[in-house]
């Protein structure tokens, strides 16, 4: 992997690695986070755990900005990373943006994600 | 101001009661309620269901903690009340809680009797009360073992059940010679006898107990091991479950100076002998009578709540009372009085094949009594019939056939027979709710599904047995504008119905996910995680070879072809047709579990090998190895055709009449790959000893001497229904061409996630034997539209993944940022 370090932004792949309505892995110090990728190809970072039980969130089917964990269901809004509807919870989520083809997220929050959670 | 009002017990008496106070004088009183047990009021009529693992605790509360909360109600939880000072009017709790009370509602209950022998307070030895007891129950039951219940009576023949259905062995000891003697005749009890060791549990009658016997005292502590009967005989026990009857718990009302005799002795106002004092529940004794029943208990309820308000209506009163016992699959029922006497006739109908008993007792020309097994349908009826009094000279001749034949009502109508009950008929006998109640909230309130009548009546929303007739209420009373199935709009997407979607996508030709979206005017821009999968499937078996699969539309399972866990690893099931495999398959099998460290390999259901725990990047790796040993998938993650289950047949089998294997082997080799509304599973046995279970699958073949019985329409899963017979046809040949038609009709029919057992309930059994059976050229089109769609779905999906064909960017994170902190 190369790693292009623009100032607090690190590249950690280009766009077209993310299928529309999908989403993909980045490992972490402090865990896996996903990089979703919606219909209107809108990005988001958030961490791979459900708040409910901890499902996996990048396998989950991807509707509107929300995506739908895998396990019980629940469904977590990619912008605020809440739980929808009557559950409770939140997720973790990260800056992330695009430039030239090339999708960046935010290292000081990736590597202090663990004190900030 | 607010009067005080103090309420020792939570069960559904009380609870019942404050619901009735609430809704008459709101506010009226300021309530306060002791309770010993550490929870909130639950529905304990549905323990059963929670020891059988129908139901959780969570789905029996009645009122949660946020309904005392908003009623203002103070609830000491785990608290005993110890005294009641009547001079004081005071109440104190043994943790030295104190309420002073203006009026009090003793609502004590009862508590079960337990038979003095010796070793009757081992360890081990169990009541069935409380959820205490179930959780016990559920503790021991854990570790399978050996469970003797004793008491053949209701709550000792759902205890046994339920045990049973968590893994026990299990003994019934019953002192009687009859089963539940007070509620069955002789004939019934014997039917139920035999339908209870049918499901495995032994059943002693005249069974005397003697003594429980413990563990040898030197092993310490000594528990429960055997109960020993009066002929000397032993019956080992793990535990064992008193369930012998109850007794009214009123020492707390004695020592307070209350009247009290077998229980709280109360007038038909529900007050004691202290006029300030109520008592409900079975802790009550009335007119010398002691109930244990809910319907009898929520009419006292009423009662107390009345009085408390001031408003004036029915006193409590005695009635004729009725049972039904709450074991899955046995139904039973029991009304009235049916001694034999002198002055008494009766009409018995016997139906040995179905396992069909009807008694009914007759005195002057008026039902008394009814004894019901095996076809409790019309129970309601005759019910109503005993309470009523009803001259039944009129329709003698028919009345045994129930209210189908009454009054000249077609027998082919479902509806006629709660169209003929008065508007007095008691529908929900657990609620107390008649007919007349039902039908102007249905009327009134707008409500147009059975959970909204549950909602606004609490008809059929305690033990739910009466859920079939509160439809027929609806059906009858909103006509065609109750469709209990199509007015379900398919998600909050939309508001058109499963069907009316599966329509119009061959109606306007709709051939992508936007375009359905589109031309049906979606609300949301894409779906959700509900309508997408459904509309990908309809799209795909609506047009085979032109739709492109949108894998973003798809469950993770079914895009990465393997079962997520829930710890985010998933299982991989290999396919193995007919459930044979060979000694090389089961080597490569070991040989995979080996390299790839997988922790769990299991047997499923369906005769196949689970790999549990693979990692999803190893997902490829895994299946290459798999399909290098000639293995493809299993489809043990899809709405899709799972397994045939096979018995080895003729091929080995004494018993064997046709090569059932080798049919099964064909079937999965046909249907394999196919994309299915829910999925299919099938299962082949070679004689009808059945030993392949083909009569609880989807789909089900049964070889017999003469050819092969088709079968559909079975569950084993959240329901469990046998099959129906499709037909009998001659060849192999023909059988699958009837299961390839039968298969893609139901493709074409069926509502997304709908097995087929709920699509032929809907569509109607006859109408797909019609087209599948009897239209030989329909048969033939729907078999050859299955070949034509199987063209493009037989391609093994592991081997185009594990070749990195498709769906590469599933397999491996896109980028590993652990060394992040060495790289800052």
């Amino acid at each position: 992997m190369t790693m292009i370090d623009d100032g607090a932004w690190i590249d950690v792949g280009a766009l077209d690695d993310v299928p529309p309505q999908g989403a993909r892995l980045l490992k972490t110090p402090s865990g896996c986070v996903a990089v979703f990728r919606t219909a209107t190809g809108e990005l988001f970072a958030l961490d791979d755990r459900c708040p409910h039980k901890g499902g996996p969130l990048s396998q989950g089917i991807v509707h509107g900005n929300a995506v739908t964990c895998p396990l019980h269901n629940w469904v977590i809004s990619l912008e605020s990373g809440e739980a929808q509807g009557a559950d409770e919870g939140r997720v973790t989520t990260y800056p992330v943006r695009i430039q030239e083809g090339r999708i960046l997220i935010e290292a000081s929050k990736l590597t202090h994600a663990k004190d900030a959670a | 101001m607010a009067q005080r009002l103090v309420v020792i017990g939570n069960g559904m008496a009380p609870g019942r009661a404050l619901e009735k106070l609430f809704d008459a004088a709101p506010g009226a009183y300021d309530v306060t309620i002791f309770n010993a047990e550490p929870r909130v009021n639950y529905d304990r009529i549905m323990l059963s269901p929670v020891l059988s693992g129908e139901k959780t605790y969570e789905d029996i509360i009645i009122h949660g903690d946020d309904w005392y909360a908003d009623k203002g109600v103070t609830l000491h939880k785990g608290k005993r009340v110890v005294a009641i000072d009547r001079a004081a009017k005071t109440v104190s709790a043994a943790d030295g809680t104190q309420a002073a009370y203006d009026k009090l509602l003793i609502a004590t209950g009862s508590n079960p009797f337990i038979i003095p022998v010796p070793g009757h307070d081992l360890p081990g030895v169990l009541a069935y009360r409380d959820l205490d007891d179930v959780d016990a129950m559920l503790e021991a039951a854990q570790g399978g073992g050996k469970a003797v219940v004793i008491g053949g009576g209701l709550l000792g023949l759902e205890a046994a059940a339920g045990l049973k259905s968590r893994g026990m062995d299990v003994t019934v000891l019953h002192l009687m010679p009859t089963l539940m003697e007070r509620q069955l005749d002789t004939a019934a009890g014997q039917l139920l006898k035999r339908a209870l060791e049918a499901r495995g549990i032994d059943v002693i009658t005249e069974a005397n107990t003697k003594e429980i016997v413990g563990t040898h005292p030197s092993l310490s502590p000594s528990r429960v091991r055997a109960v020993k009967l009066a002929d000397d005989s032993e019956i080992e026990a793990d535990i064992v479950v008193m369930a012998v009857g109850i007794r009214p718990s009123c020492a707390l009302a004695k020592e307070a100076g209350l009247e009290v005799n077998r229980g709280i002795v109360v007038s038909s106002d529900m007050r004691t002998s202290d006029p300030d004092i109520y008592a409900v529940g079975e802790c009550v004794e009335h007119d010398g009578n002691v109930y244990g029943l809910v319907a009898p208990l929520y009419e006292q309820a009423g009662v107390v709540a009345r009085g408390l308000a001031g408003a004036t209506g029915d006193l409590f009163s005695d009635k004729a009372l009725a049972t039904k016992l709450k074991v899955t699959g046995i139904d039973l029922f029991s009304a009235g009085d049916f001694a034999d006497g002198e002055d008494r006739e009766e009409i018995v109908l016997r139906d040995a094949t179905l396992g069909v008993y009807k008694r009914l007792i007759l005195q002057d020309d008026k039902l008394i009594g009814a004894v019901m097994f095996g076809d409790t349908a019309d129970s309601g009826w005759f019910f109503q019939l005993i309470k009523d009094g009803t001259d039944i000279s009129e329709m003698r001749e028919t009345l045994i056939f129930g209210p189908a034949y009454a009054g000249g009502a077609s027998g082919e109508d479902p509806t006629a027979a709660v169209a003929a009950l008065p508007d007095a008929a008691e529908i929900c006998g657990c609620n107390g709710i008649c007919k007349g109640e039902i039908v102007s909230a249905i009327n009134e309130k707008g409500l147009t599904a059975l959970d909204d009548v549950r909602a606004h009546t609490k008809a059929s929303a305690s033990c739910g047995t009466c859920s079939g007739l509160v439809e027929q209420l609806l059906a009858l009373t909103l006509g065609d504008g109750y469709n209990p199935n199509a007015v379900k709009p398919m998600c909050g997407c939309t508001d058109l119905s499963h069907g009316d979607v599966r329509r119009l996508i061959v109606a306007k030709e709709l051939k992508t996910i936007p375009d359905v979206m589109q031309e049906l005017e979606w609300k949301t821009s894409c779906g959700c995680a509900k309508c997408r999968p459904a509309l990908n499937y309809y799209l795909l078996s609506s047009w085979p070879g032109e739709y492109v699969d949108d894998n973003q539309s798809r469950f993770i399972n079914e895009r990465v072809h393997a079962n997520i866990q829930k710890d985010g690893t998933y299982s991989v099931v290999p396919r193995m047709w007919g459930g044979m495999t060979t000694p090389d398959e089961l080597r490569a099998i070991a040989d995979v579990a080996d390299k790839f460290q997988i922790p769990a390999v299991k047997c499923t259901g369906g005769q196949r090998i689970d790999l549990l725990g693979v990692k999803k990047e190893d997902l490829p790796a895994v299946w290459a190895d798999l399909n290098a040993a000639g293995m493809v998938s299993g489809h043990a993650y899809g709405k899709a055709l799972r397994t045939v289950k096979t018995c080895v047949g003729s091929d080995w089998c004494r018993f064997g009449t046709q090569d059932s294997t080798g049919l099964g082997i064909k079937l999965e080799k046909f249907l394999w790959g196919s994309w299915t509304p829910a999925k299919v599973k099938l299962a082949v046995s070679g004689c009808p000893r059945n030993c392949a279970e083909a009569t609880c699958k989807d789909i089900g073949v049964i070889c017999v001497d003469s050819g092969y019985e088709i079968h559909f329409a079975g569950a084993a899963g959240l329901d469990i229904k046998g099959t129906e017979i499709l037909c009998h046809v001659k060849t192999e040949e023909e059988s699958i061409e009837v299961i390839g038609a039968l298969t893609q009709l139901y493709r074409e029919q069926g509502h997304y996630l709908e097995r087929i057992y709920k699509w032929a309930k809907r569509v109607g059994i006859d109408s797909i034997k019609a087209t599948v059976v009897d239209d030989l050229e329909k048969r033939r089109a729907l078999c050859d539209a299955f070949v034509y769609s199987q063209k493009f779905s037989q391609t093994d999906p592991w081997s185009e993944r594990a070749s990195g064909v498709r769906d590469s960017h599933e397999f491996h994170p896109m980028a590993d940022l652990t060394k992040l902190e060495a790289a800052e």
